[in-house]
């Protein structure tokens, strides 16, 4: 039953159906390191780089990216393109002007096109909108240890498929290892050699989907950089503050509880 | 304002004489803050501290994040995004509010624990556990409403979800959920309305805060002994307690300082653990999520909802003696409110006259199993319903009542308490006797 709605939910919204919880047995997710895991983790720039290379050239002939912003590409701790750059990168995209009530080039003020396709998700915030990793036994500790799991999900979904393909309802389906259910509706979007990167990176299909799914985890949380800096920022004053009290609140109460001995009573 | 006899305030400038004659204002936070606290409260008694901070924190990070926030179904997705994007720090301010929403849980579950095991909530401070337990009611509500507002899928699923409840009331169940949504099913009206409602209610909440600490400043501070503040002369009270200020205000703050360090860790490194994957898709009334989880603090009495399935016995008992209006989800709901209407009732419930659990040695193990209880329950209400968690569910749900209703009850007719210390003081002493160490390295505080 739960399969079954899942793959009716798949061909409704080609790569979406939310169900990441359900069907977590059948499921394979690698796990490739990436560099912005754990506390210390960053993002790799010409990692970013290489990834916004396999969106634009593969990804966005389908998929959108609307809640990104281009001009925060180049922001710091992201693809940190300058100021040129950006701009020439925006002028790939033709979007539509309501002031103009035309089309025109994009400008880095406007954000990534939406989808093409009505059944394509925007992928603005697909590696949160996922998780790879749950349980075990729904104690939620796997995520603790190795995250959520959202960049390889993707990674394994890029890598995942087997080749196998079926027709239901008019819909051609692919067999992919990692999509809940088992079957899905977009066809292999990479090969491998898909594109040339331009400092000669690797570019067989485990390396580009490694990079376009470091690319989505930024599109999802472009402040990563600036939120663990605050977490350490927050800890360390939090800590130092603990300490200071602890000596503080020690000190207030050293009388009372030293008087409370039978010389004084 | 409490009983325990204790100096009061005396202006003494001529400023403050002419002011507290006509608004004794400072007299009323003088006495507030100097409050004779029992001088033994251990480290459970620090989440209030906790609690009161954290419904600062999300009024005010609530009220900046409103300032940018737009309560419409096709921005709402979108305005929550822009914050996370474009307003400075806006990152930092929603994953404040949203992991404040579970510290908020985590310290008011330690700290209605605190008050079970303790038996905060027995003669004479029933009226502080009631007005608690509608702090907690309220803290539910603002909780389910505001989880609605980021227009994510499990926002309006669980939105449909959690007011299908009141459409399962019989006879006017359908026309009570349609009037909470504002129209047939969750859209506009029903985002308008539950904005509107999520910035209320904190504030009704703070000003419950308020009646919570003055009833309990009216009867004193309950303690870990139980035993009451001797009352009978002024120096018998002091020998029992502490003001309030600065004793257990630096205590309370060194705690408060090393859970904001955790929080703060929460906050900074993983986020989005405590959410749903889901909420980060926008709502769509087409596409229904393959599980519906409400936010971990309230699996345990979703965990109670659902148990209660059309094969359980007590469901088909009910549904033959009404005929047919309690089906099973209707009891089902029942169950749900009912599991925290009975803890409402703890203080008619025990019967038992010593009140903390410490000197109760068949009661500490039953109070026990009900801390395993909740955290079952927690974890089953997670978990797809289906065998086995459908039957662990209705074993969690039936001790969570039997805990309340048999247990309770019964402990204090044929439980035989151990011997309580007379005095707080005699408790105080036996923990502090000297020669124990660090506490008399000091020996001469700075003046």
């Amino acid at each position: 039953m739960l399969k079954h709605l899942t793959i009716t939910a798949a061909l409704a919204l080609g790569l979406s159906a939310g169900g990441a919880f359900a069907a977590a047995g059948e499921q394979k997710i690698k796990d490739p390191d990436f560099s912005f895991e754990g506390p210390f983790g960053s993002y790799d720039q010409l990692q970013l780089q290489r990834g916004l290379k396999v969106y634009t050239e593969v990804c966005s002939a389908c998929h959108g990216l609307k809640y990104v912003p281009l001009r925060t590409l180049g922001d710091e701790g992201g693809p940190q393109f300058s100021a040129a750059q950006v701009r020439a990168y925006a002028e790939n995209y033709e979007v539509f002007d309501p002031e103009l009530d035309d089309f025109r080039a994009a400008k880095p003020t406007d954000s990534f096109p939406e989808s093409n396709l009505a059944n394509a998700p925007d992928l603005s915030l697909m590696a949160k909108a996922r998780a790879g990793f749950h349980g075990p036994y729904g104690l939620g500790i796997n995520q603790i240890v190795k995250g959520m799991g959202g960049p390889e999900y993707i990674y394994s979904l890029l890598t995942g498929y087997t080749g196998e393909q079926k027709e239901e309802a008019g819909a051609v389906l692919y067999e992919n290892t990692a999509y809940p259910g088992g079957w899905i509706a977009m066809g292999p979007p990479l090969v491998g050699e898909d594109v040339e990167f331009d400092d000669g990176h690797a570019n067989d299909l485990s390396a580009e989907s490694k990079d376009v799914a470091a690319f989505l985890m930024w599109t999802a949380e472009p402040k990563l950089a600036a939120r663990k800096q605050a977490g350490f920022v927050g800890v360390g004053m939090l800590v130092l503050l603990s300490v200071l009290l602890y000596f503080t609140n020690k000190r207030i109460w050293a009388p009372v509880k030293r008087r409370e001995g039978p010389g004084k009573d | 304002m409490s009983g325990i006899p204790h100096d009061h305030y005396q202006p003494k400038t001529g400023g403050e004489r002419w002011l507290h004659r006509r608004l004794p204002i400072v007299g009323l936070l003088y006495d507030t803050i100097m409050i004779p606290t029992p001088k033994n409260l251990n480290w459970m008694w620090i989440w209030g501290i906790v609690l009161v901070f954290t419904l600062a924190l999300q009024i005010i990070t609530g009220i900046i994040l409103v300032m940018h926030y737009t309560p419409n179904i096709n921005n709402a997705f979108a305005s929550v995004e822009h914050i996370m994007r474009n307003v400075n720090g806006g990152f930092m301010l929603r994953y404040l509010h949203s992991n404040g929403a579970s510290l908020f849980f985590v310290a008011v579950y330690l700290h209605i624990f605190r008050g079970l095991y303790y038996g905060s909530y027995k003669e004479p401070r029933e009226v502080t556990w009631i007005i608690g337990m509608l702090i907690y009611l309220l803290m539910m509500a603002t909780g389910f409403l505001g989880y609605v507002l980021p227009w994510g899928q499990m926002s309006f699923w669980g939105a449909t979800v959690i007011t299908g409840l009141f459409g399962a009331i019989p006879f006017i169940g359908e026309g009570l959920q349609m009037w909470l949504l504002g129209g047939p099913a969750v859209d506009q009206a029903t985002l308008n309305r539950f904005f509107s409602l999520h910035y209320l209610l904190p504030f009704i909440i703070a000003g419950l805060v308020i009646v919570h600490i003055w009833a309990f400043h009216t009867t004193g501070n309950n303690n870990p002994t139980g035993v009451e503040v001797r009352r009978t002369s002024r120096e018998e009270a002091e020998r029992d307690t502490l003001p309030f200020w600065p004793y257990f205000v630096l205590k309370d703050l060194f705690a408060l300082a090393v859970i904001l360090a955790v929080f703060f860790a929460i906050v900074g490194f993983m986020p989005n653990y405590l959410g749903h994957p889901d909420n980060y898709i926008e709502a769509n009334p087409l596409v229904t999520p393959a599980h519906i989880v409400p936010e971990w603090y309230y699996l345990p009495f979703y965990a109670i909802l659902r148990a209660f399935t059309s094969e359980v016995w007590v469901v088909q008992i009910a549904s033959f003696v009404t005929g047919g209006i309690v089906d099973a989800k209707f009891f089902g709901v029942l169950a749900m409110f009912g599991a925290i209407f009975v803890m409402a009732l703890a203080p008619w419930l025990d019967t038992s006259s010593v009140r903390s659990g410490r000197y109760r040695p068949m009661f500490k193990w039953w109070f026990a199993l009900l801390v395993v209880d909740f955290m079952v329950l927690m974890w089953v209400g997670a978990m797809p319903a289906e065998e086995p968690y459908a039957t662990i569910a209705l074993i969690g749900a039936a001790y969570w009542f039997a805990y309340f209703l048999v247990i309770l009850p019964l402990l204090g007719v044929i439980e035989k308490p151990l011997p309580q210390p007379m005095t707080i003081e005699d408790d105080f002493k036996a923990h502090y006797e000297p020669k124990t160490g660090g506490t008399h390295t000091i020996v001469k505080p700075a003046e």
